[in-house]
């Protein structure tokens, strides 16, 4: 195959990494973000936390792969990514690291103190990810200081721009409304009830800043002044999808209303990376230095290897986790057997 | 201090810390493996509870491992982002297949494992733990093909303008040499790091001798064996890597020998204090033609000293020091040797009282297989220092210097790698405390009667 259409492929594929992780990190995130609120006593968090204990870290393999992805299908983005966001990936790995062991080591011990300390960790290291990749994700969208070097020539308050924190407020918003969905069709009796109530609560914040971010992205980038490709109605599904929720929650339709938090979430992350296409880091000082599929790839020959891995590896990898969703169908509730 | 020094200790104190729970998780995978395949196939309880035992202490130490390797895939773009840049065309595509072919597997499987008690059959769910044991080793493989590319570059050419190193053979990245003398000496140190721990804990609650024992005989009988096939793989691929790497690399060598003169037959050094500036000894115990004998299985053998070698790097690649640090190689070296032929010593006593079906062992025996855990920690991380400390100034050998691959100091700056080793030293601490507080708790409490209700409270 030709390098250009192997670069294309590439970055089609680091795209699918990326929209799975949103999707499915997603909904752990809000998960963990909710649930010193929704569990109210130690049992009924330990019954929140045990509707993700099979899923979340196969979840979080989604970033490792999309993370390797990178770096050997565009070296240069990786690191001009990694390096350049230095202090708030820092952070992420820290929140990264807590929320980690919180979930393996909280039921472990029964002292209260430790069990508390790890509940705020797990909530703690989910908001700062849901927040923290918004931020990202706008600044890649709206251009940072990169040189002709490829090097970041920002610092650290570059990131913190109004749009980025906005869209990382969004992000935060929409990742707790997935969770809060999840937990509807996960949870059984007075959990089920309450994770509704929530639900529709985080429906209006979520749904209101996702439009104003939206908004926001037309006034301050030029992301649709310069699409690399026009996502036509795509993002428009986005929004009727976050609109329907409110009305399939009210209709218990639970089932309906995650595939369309779903569908939001990935509609949006596709928006976004065909909007960039074919660039995967914009420069603010001259869109000459941004980095594109093209200047930031690997050779044809790496391509073509990574291509052939991925067509064998990346179907069987769905059909695993698909069948452990299968397996962990049932609904948790707090007489369930609880292994967290 | 400068980012490079700054950049090389925090890389440093996060891969050593790293490397202290993948050992652990790949040796004592494949025995919790064991362990319920013995239930499966006896239908004894006592192994599910064994099973549920050992499983417990794997899983509160794979959690640590999982989140610390999430910092070592991001650190090469953080901390290193002119190698990133420069290698990333056949550096990056092992890691990209460690993450999708083995890392997915382990997570995914280990969680069915956990959750998947009442929910799969027996046999589906023994299935499910041996899935993740050999994710876990086949991971290391991958971790280990990136590490041999830096040891011993191979299957690549340089770029027309010199910018980056490409890939021209990926089979020839997979069948480096260096990979299949690297990867049995890991695997079988992660195969000692849980034998050692399986024999310690058994031997704390035998000699305690309160409540039911029985699975603890049980579990240091299999331990005991476990732990001498494991040492004697180690010993027997230390010692087969040690000659490879005389071909490969034999600065390394001379370094982890401080043997600054090319000998024939070469002497192997006991105990000896060096001078690195003068290149010299100031103090040395030898044995005549040791080094001859371990590197050609006979007395008589040239091995390159450090001053011809260092004269030939300069021929080759310009002026310039190519000296590793001596010191750190040299006692590394002894450190992971010394904790070799204790294990050895140990596995070998352990399996004499075992075979024997003697369970009362005398104080000194006791201690030895207690304190016996730490030993292989000690050889890990020794090993790795030498490996790692061995190929410098170069970080792909031959290729890109250490210096040459840092992230320049206008994207990051000393300030941010010092705030973010302080928030990797304080979080590993903190994990550290709790690591060894439920590691200890559940290592302590012992195996109740009632399997079922392992790990809930």
């Amino acid at each position: 195959m030709e390098l250009e259409t192997l670069q294309i492929i590439w970055f089609i594929l680091v795209a699918v990494l990326f929209t799975g992780f949103f999707f499915l990190e997603g909904f752990d995130y809000g998960v963990g973000i909710l649930m010193p609120f929704i569990g109210r006593d130690d049992l009924e968090r330990r019954a929140v936390i045990n509707t993700i204990g099979p899923f979340w870290d196969g979840n979080e393999v989604w970033l490792i792969t999309a993370g390797g992805a990178m770096f050997a299908a565009f070296p240069d983005w990786y690191a001009t990514l990694f390096s350049g966001f230095y202090p708030a990936l820092i952070l992420m790995l820290l929140a990264l690291i807590i929320r980690g062991v919180a979930f393996e080591f909280r039921s472990k011990s029964d002292n209260p103190v430790w069990r508390t300390m790890w509940d705020w960790g797990i909530c703690a290291g989910s908001a700062v990810p849901a927040i923290l990749w918004g931020v990202a994700l706008a600044n890649i969208i709206r251009g940072v200081p990169i040189d002709e070097n490829m090097n970041y020539a920002g610092g650290f308050f570059n990131l913190l721009n109004p749009y980025a924190l906005a869209c990382g407020i969004a992000s935060f918003a929409i990742f707790t409304l997935h969770g809060a969905v999840f937990l509807t069709l996960k949870t059984k009796g007075e959990l089920h009830t309450r994770a509704m109530s929530v639900a529709k609560k985080a429906w209006a914040p979520a749904t209101l800043l996702s439009f104003v971010f939206a908004i926001y992205t037309l006034v301050e980038t030029d992301l649709f002044a310069r699409l690399g490709v026009n996502p036509g109605i795509i993002p428009v599904f986005s929004v009727i999808a976050l609109a329907s929720v409110i009305f399939l929650l009210k209709n218990n339709s639970s089932g309906w209303a995650f595939a369309m938090t779903g569908i939001a979430i990935a509609f949006s992350t596709i928006t976004i990376f065909l909007g960039l296409f074919p660039r995967v880091m914009v420069s603010s000082l001259d869109p000459e230095w941004s980095l594109t599929i093209y200047n930031a790839s690997s050779s044809e020959y790496t391509l073509g290897i990574m291509s052939i891995v991925a067509l064998i590896f990346v179907p069987l990898v769905l059909a695993y986790q698909g069948w452990t969703y299968w397996v962990f169908r049932q609904r948790v509730g707090t007489d369930s057997e609880l292994e967290y | 201090m400068d980012e490079l020094l700054l950049a090389r200790l925090q890389f440093a104190l996060t891969s050593v810390f790293h490397f202290f729970f993948v050992p652990l998780t790949l040796g004592l995978s494949i025995f919790v493996a064991i362990m319920e395949t013995a239930y499966v196939r006896t239908g004894n309880e006592m192994y599910k509870r064994l099973t549920k035992f050992w499983g417990n202490i794997f899983l509160i130490n794979f959690a640590v491992g999982v989140v610390t390797g999430i910092v070592m895939e991001f650190q090469f773009g953080l901390n290193w982002s002119e190698y990133s840049r420069f290698v990333g065309d056949i550096f990056g595509v092992p890691l990209a297949i460690e993450a999708l072919l083995a890392f997915f597997l382990e997570s995914t499987f280990l969680g069915i494992w956990v959750f998947g008690w009442d929910k799969l059959s027996k046999q589906l769910h023994a299935a499910t733990i041996w899935i993740v044991a050999i994710a876990s080793n086949l991971s290391a493989l991958w971790i280990l093909v990136a590490n041999s590319f830096m040891q011993h570059p191979v299957g690549y050419r340089l770029a027309e303008d010199g910018s980056r190193a490409e890939m021209v053979d990926f089979w020839a990245l997979l069948f480096n040499p260096h990979v299949w003398v690297q990867f049995p000496h890991v695997i079988s140190g992660g195969i000692t790091t849980g034998a050692f721990l399986v024999i310690a804990i058994s031997v704390y609650h035998i000699m305690k001798n309160q409540g039911d024992i029985e699975p603890f005989k049980k579990s240091l009988k299999y331990g005991a064996v476990y732990a001498f096939i494991g040492t004697v793989l180690v010993t027997l691929a230390g010692h087969t890597q040690m000659q490879d790497l005389l071909k490969r690399q034999p600065m390394k060598v001379a370094a982890a020998e401080a043997l600054w003169e090319t000998e024939n037959p070469a002497s192997f050094s006991l105990f000896t204090i060096g001078d690195e500036e003068e290149l010299r000894d100031v103090f040395s115990i030898r044995i005549p033609g040791l080094l001859s004998f371990l590197a050609f299985n006979s007395f008589e053998g040239e091995v390159k000293g450090i001053k011809e070698l260092q004269a030939e790097y300069e021929e080759t690649y310009g002026p310039g020091n190519y000296i590793p640090p001596v010191a750190i190689s040299y006692w590394s070296f002894r450190l992971m040797v010394g904790a070799g032929t204790l294990m050895l010593l140990t596995a070998a006593i352990a399996l004499f009282y075992v075979l024997r079906e003697r369970y009362s062992f005398p104080r000194w025996a006791s201690a030895l297989m207690f304190w016996s855990f730490l030993l292989p920690y000690l050889g890990n991380t020794s090993g790795w220092i030498l490996a790692e400390m061995g190929r410098q100034p170069w970080i792909v050998f031959g290729l890109l210097r250490t210096e040459d691959a840092v992230t320049p100091a206008s994207v990051v700056s000393s300030g941010e790698v010092m705030f973010s080793m302080v928030i990797f030293v304080l979080i590993y601490a903190l994990l550290t405390c709790a690591d060894y507080y439920l590691i200890k708790k559940y290592a302590v409490a012992g195996i109740k009667p009632e399997a079922r209700n392992e790990g809930r409270v």
